[in-house]
């Protein structure tokens, strides 16, 4: 059942007049790591949005089946429902909503359940405790004011308390200082088991090093261009991404 | 994904059905359509009042005569007031009783839930139904403290010498085309007096109704918190809906005593046929303050500026305001902080929400004078359209007399954002539940002001829709 778990084929994905995914094709395996590694500029953004159901971006050709269910038509919500998520690489700040709020509000959303408070309550904190995150943070507006270490691990504690199948997590690493890695690092840990996979979109090997990444595969221009283990990483490392796309 | 399968979401307008039940048009008296000094006497004389203030309406109207229409704001020519009916007198004197109110009128206002209120949470109630006061009632906790809330009318015959002092005094017939159409029918309305030293845990409130089609309503509130004391105070105001324009000219003058502390909260929800031109100033005295706070719901134009004049030292005015403009409504609303003395301060913080094609405009003053050194003003005015139709401007004006001052102004105009309904999207959240969001965490900051019930009200208000299907 792992080999398709998530299965990307021949993804043409274009925003405006311009193509930026040209024929994408990925596949995941339950409970699997996979790493995307790529420049600036190659798709790696847009693969994660495209995922995710941003209505920017057109989806010419191409599928993507998520746990036997091709989900192209599917919106973000529904997508969300259905076992995806998405830490974003700038995380938005809505006004007016507590975190806690929003997060019971969206746990009973993609549950379908009502949560009572109490429990709600005592499993945020404890969640955020091991984020190091200070409990008071609950009652602020959803990631309004936060620093950028401080919006990747409100992203981390919703991933954790949302209890996805599958997190896409678009450069969490960047912008943080090695403490602030870690800590993002000990989170995605937590969340990752036989049952739940992770694609990992980073420009850095940083993050890698601490995760048992099982694929590794290079996205340039728009298309998959190499895939291989870990070893890869060290690589790209080495030779950069241009020596190793050509 | 398809342009035709793409679901488009509305935030609905307000749902108007609770207050467009109406009353079959009754009334002991009303007077002629339109505007003369014999209406103007006949409407004096139905009062009993004494002959100042017959005198007073006389050359009130004089001045509306004489006064145009304000040549700037929202547009009035279908305001047609040769049509208005400026009196309309409800079948019943006033009461101190809900079960002497006749049962039509009182059904009215108990679907606006008043008597519920007022047993849960107010100190005091008056209801008004047309051009007059139906219902009066003050709590003997509140009375016993020597606390005055009346009626206008009965206030001019039991202290009309401080009527005849403070009334009009802060808003002069001269003042512009509709104070002096007010001080020639005024009719109703509410006095307070709280002397010196009284705190007043639990709020007096006001109620307007205007049921009549065509009518006007001119309701007068006079306020005076005497030193050191504290009083909140909520006016609130409704109509059914008819195919005639109807006029609000209301007037509302505070005063704020030394030390004393008066917060003024308005929830406005006038039907889409109402005209609303209404006054309200505050004179506030050395170290007093003034917080309004007001929600603009209803009605298809206001102008609406309510005034702080900080004459004393320390003085305070705060505003806050919420303003929320759908289909066929034109809101101009804002604030104006006159700081005339040393030391005073005014914080301002609008927001509006404009949809449907609405058109919400804040429009304010901030003067400081040469006297008023050290003070501190900051005036915050933030907007959201939900669709490209709707219209929202910010027209802030500033005048500052002296160097020593500090102040801050900020102004957002924006829609409401693609990329913060994705996010919500994202983690499970329907596309109209997360502009549902959106728009209530905007409102948030103000909601939290209003009076409880009017602040769930309000979130209520904001309901959204999904409109069309899957295609």
């Amino acid at each position: 059942m792992g080999a398709h778990f998530l299965r990307i084929h021949d993804l043409h994905v274009q925003t405006g007049d311009m193509e930026i995914l040209k024929g994408l094709s990925l596949t995941v395996g339950q409970g699997e790591v996979h790493a995307i590694m790529g420049p600036n500029g190659a798709g790696k953004s847009t693969l994660a949005n495209v995922l995710m159901g941003h209505p920017q971006y057109e989806i010419t050709s191409g599928t993507i089946e998520f746990r036997g269910e091709v989900i192209n038509g599917l919106k973000p919500h529904e997508r969300a429902k259905a076992g995806l998520f998405l830490s974003f690489q700038y995380p938005e700040e809505i006004p007016g909503i507590t975190m806690e709020n929003f997060l019971r509000t969206a746990k009973s959303a993609v549950t379908g359940e009502q949560i009572s408070l109490l429990d709600f309550h005592r499993e945020l904190q404890q969640k955020m405790a091991l984020l190091n995150m200070d409990g008071q943070y609950a009652a602020r507006y959803l990631n309004m004011g936060f620093s950028g270490g401080e919006k990747k691990k409100s992203e981390i504690l919703q991933m954790l308390v949302l209890e996805p199948k599958l997190a896409i997590l678009d450069e969490t690493d960047s912008g943080l200082d090695v403490d602030a890695v870690r800590i993002v690092s000990a989170g995605v840990q937590k969340f990752h088991t036989k049952d739940n996979s992770l694609i990992i979109i980073t420009h850095h090997s940083r993050i890698t090093e601490d995760l048992p990444v099982d694929r590794v595969h290079l996205l340039l221009d728009g298309r998959i261009v190499e895939s291989g283990g870990p070893e890869l990483v060290d690589q790209v490392e080495q030779y950069g991404f241009a020596a190793l796309g050509s | 994904m398809s342009e035709a399968a793409r679901k488009k979401t509305y935030v609905e307008d307000i749902s108007r059905d609770l207050y467009d039940e109406y009353n079959p048009f009754t009334y002991s008296y009303k007077a002629e359509r339109g505007l003369t000094p014999d209406i103007v006497r006949e409407i004096s004389k139905r009062k009993n009042e004494p002959s100042w203030m017959t005198e007073f309406r006389l050359q009130s109207l004089d001045i509306y005569y004489q006064l145009d229409v304000p040549p700037w704001g929202p547009n009035l020519d279908e305001l047609d007031i040769d049509n208005i009916i400026t009196y309309v007198k409800p079948p019943t004197d006033m009461r101190y009783s809900w079960d002497d109110v006749p049962e039509d009128i009182k059904n009215t206002f108990v679907r606006l839930g008043i008597p519920q209120a007022e047993h849960a949470s107010l100190a005091g109630v008056g209801a008004q139904y047309d051009s007059e006061v139906v219902y009066h009632s003050v709590k003997e906790s509140i009375a016993k403290q020597g606390v005055v809330y009346l009626d206008m009318e009965s206030a001019l015959r039991e202290y009309e010498g401080l009527i005849k002092e403070y009334f009009m005094s802060l808003v002069p017939p001269s003042d512009h085309k509709f104070a002096a159409l007010h001080g020639a029918v005024w009719s109703g309305g509410s006095f307070v007096y709280v002397p010196p030293g009284r705190h007043v845990e639990i709020p007096l409130q006001s109620y307007f109704r205007a049921n009549a089609p065509g009518a006007g309503q001119f309701e007068h509130t006079l306020i005076i918190v005497d030193e050191g004391s504290y009083l909140h105070f909520i006016e609130g105001c409704s109509a059914p809906k008819y195919s005639v324009n109807n006029l609000h000219a209301g007037c509302v003058e505070l005063f704020v005593k030394e030390g004393a502390r008066l917060r003024y909260s308005t929830i406005e929800n006038w039907s889409k046929n109402m005209f609303n031109l209404n006054t309200k100033r505050c004179l506030v005295d050395k170290n007093g303050v003034i917080e309004w706070v007001s929600g603009s719901f209803g009605s298809r134009v206001s102008m609406l500026y309510p005034m702080s004049i900080l004459r004393g030292e320390g003085a305070k005015a705060e505003f806050t305001g919420i303003t929320f403009a759908g289909e066929g409504q034109y809101l101009d609303t804002g604030a104006k902080v006159v700081h005339a003395a040393p030391y005073t301060t005014s914080n301002i913080n609008s927001k509006s929400i404009s949809k449907g094609g609405g058109t919400a405009v804040y429009r304010g003053v901030v003067k400081i004078t040469e006297r008023a050194k050290h003070s501190k003003s900051t005036v915050s005015c933030e907007s959201l359209m939900l669709d490209a139709q709707s219209r929202s401007d910010t027209i802030p004006v500033i005048d500052i007399a002296t160097d020593e001052v500090d102040m801050g102004h900020e102004a957002k105009i924006g829609r409401i954002s693609d990329a913060a309904i994705f996010y919500l999207m994202s983690r499970g959240i329907s596309e109209e539940e997360a502009k549902a969001m959106i728009v209530r965490g905007f409102v948030e900051p103000i909601a939290k002001e209003l009076p409880l019930e009017y602040a769930v009200e309000m979130n209520n208000l904001i309901n959204l829709e999904l409109e069309g299907t899957i295609g």
